[in-house]
């Protein structure tokens, strides 16, 4: 499936695949969609400048885009709160970027329990359906009282709010492979590990990799909730800070670098995606 | 070479919502010999599949026993390949991998891997495609796939589940053609499904009528074009001689009896 494709509109015939790996090939060219989606973000920025230009609110609430540029610089030389730009930066995704992966780690395996053994099945679910619908800030108090408020606690609460989508995206991979799948593969003379190995998990990847795509924009909106829970460094604490001091540029900086690093990683999950899994909506 | 052999076999799944038991095949007896083309041909809902799951040892008899060489089959094993019905390729592997996917699972080399499954590419004329991607190929390359594949693991006997079923009219004769040529070439026994009477009687050297619900075997023919047609002799030839059209009138009828008889139950 194509990200950009639309049901009830006629479009145009996709391109065949390219049978190298381009950039072209990854990313997708620049569309009719493309064009559409960059109007609207240049279009929005024009908005904000003349709302800006204009004072309809005062600057203290609402800074012009020049405004934050220039905080931009200013940020990433000299710092906030004793931390420059780029290390808030690696700070936050270090933390999302350790909650991804532990949450890949154990939500693939518990997703695999779940549709090998009926106990896991029966014992995870609970669990899982129990927590799942809890927004991340409703425990985190109860994080910090058991865990403290070290590093620990912080990736946990992230990890927690990455970790339903994997392990349900995984179940749902799997339980859509076909009985002949896997009896081709046994009629070869496959053993169960290889049948896990070779058969069920490159068939669940694209599912996974969906899974861990809507998995870290969870973690992304828990991040900030786990920041604000004395860090000396991240975004969230860089935000929460400068709010405290109605530093409202600073604000609007911290909140567009979180939306870019989201959507880098994003982009490269994608890319992931598409060399991991090419095969996806050929089926 | 080996015998493969299903005795006196039932198969009963519960039905569900009340329905009580369904007999999926009642009391069912045949051999596969070796070398023989095996047909069973009857439609659908007939427990042709059920009994190719069977001996492929994905399901097990409620009564009755399914043996080869001698021995009760308890499971999938190479040396029973199958190719089913819808492929049920792995796209994430190309054509060779795919084709290669037994020699994988007993750690053979890639190299001498890859050479065997262009070996057996070569069996099914399917050359120059070993780098592209399943959803590339046709329906009818793909079940070419899927035989190689089967034949890379070097099986005693070959079990199709309707491999032709999905092909259009055209691909299908010659994909009949192809198989027949498979098998006179590797001299493996065959167990083929299928419910077109023309394509059973062309390929078949026994042929199993069976009727539907509950399954049961209710003709058995000895037939010799698809020997014909892989001595030598054209498809064309073999199948406008008066004897084939005899034979396909024959089986035909063998088919509408049994569905009166059938109806005449219900």
């Amino acid at each position: 499936m194509s990200s950009s494709s639309s049901l009830f509109e006629s479009r145009r015939p996709r391109a065949p695949a390219l049978p190298v790996l381009s950039i072209r090939h990854l990313f997708g060219r620049v569309g009719y969609v493309g064009r559409v989606s960059i109007a609207t973000s240049l279009g929005l920025l024009l908005l904000w400048q003349i709302a800006a230009s204009l004072e309809v609110v005062p600057a203290m609430f609402l800074p012009s885009p020049l405004a934050v540029a220039t905080k931009f610089v200013a940020v990433s030389r000299d710092g906030f709160q004793d931390a420059t730009l780029l290390e808030h930066l690696l700070a936050s995704v270090g933390r999302v970027t350790a909650a991804l992966i532990a949450a890949i780690l154990l939500g693939v395996t518990l997703g695999f329990a779940m549709n090998l053994s009926q106990t896991a099945q029966g014992a995870i679910t609970p669990i899982l359906e129990l927590y799942r619908p809890i927004p991340p800030l409703a425990y985190l108090p109860l994080v910090i009282i058991w865990f403290g408020i070290g590093e620990f606690a912080k990736v946990l609460v992230i990890f927690l709010g990455i970790l339903p989508s994997i392990i349900i995206a995984t179940n749902e991979g799997l339980r859509s492979v076909s009985p002949d799948r896997v009896n081709a593969a046994r009629s070869l003379g496959a053993t169960r590990a290889q049948v896990i190995f070779l058969v069920l998990l490159p068939h669940a990847m694209p599912s996974i990799l969906t899974g861990t795509r809507i998995g870290l924009g969870a973690g992304w909106a828990t991040l900030v909730a786990a920041e604000l829970v004395a860090a000396t460094k991240g975004l969230g604490f860089m935000i929460k800070g400068a709010a405290d001091f109605l530093v409202t540029d600073v604000v609007i900086l911290g909140i567009l670098v979180i939306a870019a690093a989201a959507i880098v990683m994003e982009i490269g999950l994608r890319v992931v995606q598409r060399i991991v899994a090419p095969w996806q909506g050929h089926e | 070479m080996k015998t493969l052999e299903v005795r006196d076999v039932v198969v009963r799944y519960d039905g569900g919502s009340g329905l009580g038991d369904v007999v999926a095949l009642d009391h069912v007896s045949l051999t596969i010999e070796p070398g023989s083309f095996v047909v069973a041909l009857g439609a659908s809902g007939g427990g042709k599949t059920t009994l190719l799951n069977l001996m492929a040892g994905f399901l097990k008899p409620t009564s009755g026993s399914v043996s080869f060489d001698g021995r009760i089959v308890k499971g999938p094993s190479s040396e029973r390949g199958v190719v089913f019905q819808h492929g049920a390729l792995m796209p994430w592997l190309n054509v060779v991998d795919n084709v290669a996917f037994g020699l994988r699972l007993r750690g053979v080399s890639q190299k001498e891997r890859h050479d065997r499954a262009r070996e057996m590419l070569r069996l099914v004329h399917l050359e120059g495609v070993e780098d592209r991607r399943i959803w590339e190929l046709s329906g009818g390359m793909r079940q070419r796939v899927g035989v190689a594949r089967a034949l890379t693991a070097d099986p005693d006997v070959l079990l199709m589940d309707e491999p032709l079923g999905a092909l259009d009219a055209l691909t299908r004769e010659q994909m009949q053609e192809l198989i027949l040529d498979v098998w006179a070439r590797t001299g493996k026994s065959i167990f083929f499904i299928t419910h077109g009477i023309d394509e059973a009687v062309f390929l078949a050297s026994k042929l199993f009528v069976m009727s539907p619900r509950p399954g049961r075997v209710v003709a058995s023919l000895e037939l010799g074009f698809g020997r014909q047609f892989a001595a030598g002799a054209k498809s064309g030839d073999v199948r406008s001689q008066p004897e084939f059209v005899a034979t396909r009138e024959r089986v035909k009828a063998l088919i509408f009896a049994s569905r009166e008889l059938v109806e005449a139950t219900l």
